[in-house]
Order: structure tokens, then C-alpha cells, then sequence
């Protein structure tokens, strides 16, 4: 018996990796923006979802939704009564999405027909960090109700996102939120990533909230539509 | 809790290497993780033991190496080791800084096999 040292070097989420860059690279085919909600259990990714989609379909955008739950199809089913596409994933106990999840269940959509493709993961600020979904967005929430030092708590989160949104912001007052130290704490721990503060259900910072996603799409379809002429 | 899953992806990918090597049984993995990667070692490490059963790398140790957090600044144009995960800041000038170069490590970098008895190297 002899033991030898076998050199590998592999990323252990390598697999995942590369299915995500090549669903990537199949949303920048279609033409369709996609985004990553994560958050805590019972931020608010539901009801953010329903107000922005009913705001992007007022505006004209197409949109379809994929919703990550461990169990049941309550989100599904609120979503589906904007009008929109809308798949349940229900992850029987896993605690996040994977591309290879997204990949299954965008497989029979004509994504070309979608602006938007919303991905609500799984609520988790742990798990869902280590995922690339493929998208271009990934977006996390922290509500009022949650307290102002989530960032600190789960700084890999904070940090891969490329905007934070603070939800409940009409209940800040009532909850003693201290709204300051939040912005501080995520700044923190993502220096410059955009904050918006909202409420879906009071409708308070939502057109500032979709004037920035609007603004967004149209620099990433310009930047696709260049490539793809090019 | 998302070790378990992880530790699953680790072994496949160990055991096909080893397979390739025509290996017997394998006797360590070496992973590097960084302080970033969202990965709780202990939990990693429970998870390991669950995953390996009934597999090459079963009562194979897991040697995990930490990686810390090394930063960017793109001020003062220096790499700096972040003293803390939860401020992003240049230890050298105070800048904010963005551009993580490491600590996001999650990868199998070597394993020690065992080989075959009758295998001539």
C-alpha cells in the first residue's frame, strides 16, 4: 500500500459556477434582465415583487417570475395574480437555489418574450450567497422589523449584492429602527452600494426604487444590443 | 445549513478524481476556505463525515486551510489583509475598498490517495 499526492484544484461550487455563466450568457441571448432576491424569512421579497411587477407591467416591461420556497406555493400564487408567468421551485428543505434548479425550470419559457426575470430565492441571508444564479442582479433586502445590524451579522451577503433595499420603512418609527445606523452597516460592509428605502405596501420609495431598475435595464439591453451587433 | 450540500459537491469531485487515479481509497482531502466563502468549518467538517459514507473517501480526514480576507485598495494601489469582515475599509489609507483578491476561497486544492497493492508507479 502507498499513498501519492494527486494535485487537483477545483472549486468545490465549480460545477454550479459554469452552469451559471452559461445561463448568464443565455439571458444576454434572450434579452431578458434578471434578478436575485434574497433576504431573511419574512423581509418582504413577496410583496416588493407583486408592487414592482404590477409598476414594470403599468411602464410596459414584460416580466416572469421563478419563486424558491422550501415548502408550499403561497408566493407562487401571489405573484401569479399579477398577471405575470410565475413558476414555483419548491426546494423540499434546501435552503437555497442552485443554476441548475433555474436552468429546469426556465427550460420550456421563450425567455426572448420576458424584459424581467425575477428570481425570489430562498429566504436565507447564508446559503444563497455561495449561488450565482446566473443573474445580473442580485438584490437584498433588509426590513425595519429585522433590526439595523443584519449587514454586520451576515457580511457575505451584504457584500455580493448589488443593491440593498430597506424594506418596511413605513414601520421604522413604530420599531424603533435606527435608519441611520443601517445605511452605515451596509455601507460598512459594501462600500457604495446603492440603498433604497421603501415600503411596497404603503407605496413610499417605490418610483425612486423603479426609476433605478428602469435606468438600469435599458444601460444593460443598450450594452447586449451593441454586443450582439458587434 | 448548506455545509451538507457543499460537502456532497466536495466528495463527488474528489471521488472522480480519485477514480481517475485509480485510486483505492483516499487517505486526506486538502480544501482552502476562505473567511468569506459563507462556509462554517465545523459545520463543513460534520457534514464531511456524513457525505464520505459508502464512498472512496470514507474515514478520509478533511484538511481545511483558512483563508483571510485580502483586499484591494485601489487608492493606495497595495493588497491588505482585512482585520475585520464587517468593515471595508484600506488598513493602510482608511479608503473604502471593494475588490476582494481573497477569502472567497471554496476549493479542493490535493488529496492524498491510497493505491493499489499490485499497482506499479
Amino acid at each position: 500500500m502507498q499513498t501519492r499526492l494527486l494535485e487537483i484544484r477545483q472549486g468545490v461550487l465549480s460545477k454550479n459556477d459554469e452552469l451559471a455563466e452559461a445561463l448568464r450568457l443565455r439571458f444576454v441571448r434572450a434579452g431578458v434582465f434578471t434578478l436575485n432576491l434574497v433576504s431573511s424569512p419574512g423581509a418582504g421579497k413577496t410583496t416588493l415583487l407583486e408592487r414592482t411587477i404590477s409598476m414594470l407591467t403599468e411602464l410596459g416591461y414584460k416580466s416572469a417570475a421563478l419563486v424558491g420556497d422550501l415548502e408550499t406555493d403561497n408566493d407562487g400564487r401571489r405573484l401569479a395574480a399579477t398577471g405575470i408567468p410565475v413558476k414555483q421551485i419548491q426546494t423540499a428543505g434546501m435552503c437555497h437555489l442552485e443554476a441548475q434548479m433555474i436552468e429546469d425550470f426556465v427550460s420550456d419559457w421563450d425567455l426572448s418574450m420576458f424584459d424581467f426575470l425575477f428570481i425570489e430565492n430562498v429566504g436565507n441571508l447564508v446559503c444563497p450567497s455561495s449561488y450565482d444564479l446566473g443573474e445580473a442582479m442580485r438584490v437584498v433586502l433588509l426590513s425595519t422589523t429585522e433590526g439595523e445590524d443584519k449587514p454586520l451579522k451576515y457580511p457575505p451577503m451584504f457584500n455580493s449584492s448589488d443593491v440593498a433595499i430597506i424594506t418596511k420603512i413605513d414601520l421604522a418609527e413604530a420599531v424603533e429602527f435606527d435608519r441611520q445606523a443601517a445605511i452605515d452597516n451596509l455601507l460598512s460592509v459594501h462600500p457604495g452600494i446603492p440603498i433604497f428605502e421603501v415600503s411596497a405596501k404603503k407605496d413610499i420609495g417605490m418610483d425612486a426604487w423603479l426609476d433605478f431598475l428602469a435606468c438600469r435595464y435599458e444601460e444593460w439591453i443598450t450594452t447586449v444590443m451593441i454586443a450582439a451587433g458587434e | 445549513m448548506h455545509e451538507l450540500s457543499i460537502a456532497c459537491d466536495l466528495v463527488e469531485i474528489a471521488e472522480n478524481a480519485a477514480r481517475n487515479a485509480n485510486a483505492q481509497s483516499v487517505a486526506t482531502v486538502h480544501l482552502k476556505l476562505g473567511v468569506f466563502a459563507g462556509v462554517v468549518k465545523e459545520a463543513l467538517l460534520f457534514g464531511y463525515d456524513t457525505a464520505t459514507q459508502g464512498t472512496l473517501l470514507e474515514g478520509s480526514r478533511l484538511e481545511i486551510e483558512d483563508v483571510p480576507l485580502v483586499v484591494y485598495c485601489s487608492a493606495c494601489q497595495q493588497e491588505s489583509q482585512l482585520p475585520s469582515v464587517q468593515s471595508f475599509q484600506c488598513p493602510i489609507c482608511g479608503q473604502p475598498v471593494t475588490e476582494i483578491r481573497h477569502g472567497k476561497e471554496l476549493e479542493i486544492t490535493s488529496m492524498e490517495i491510497i493505491e493499489h497493492a499490485n499497482q506499479t508507479a
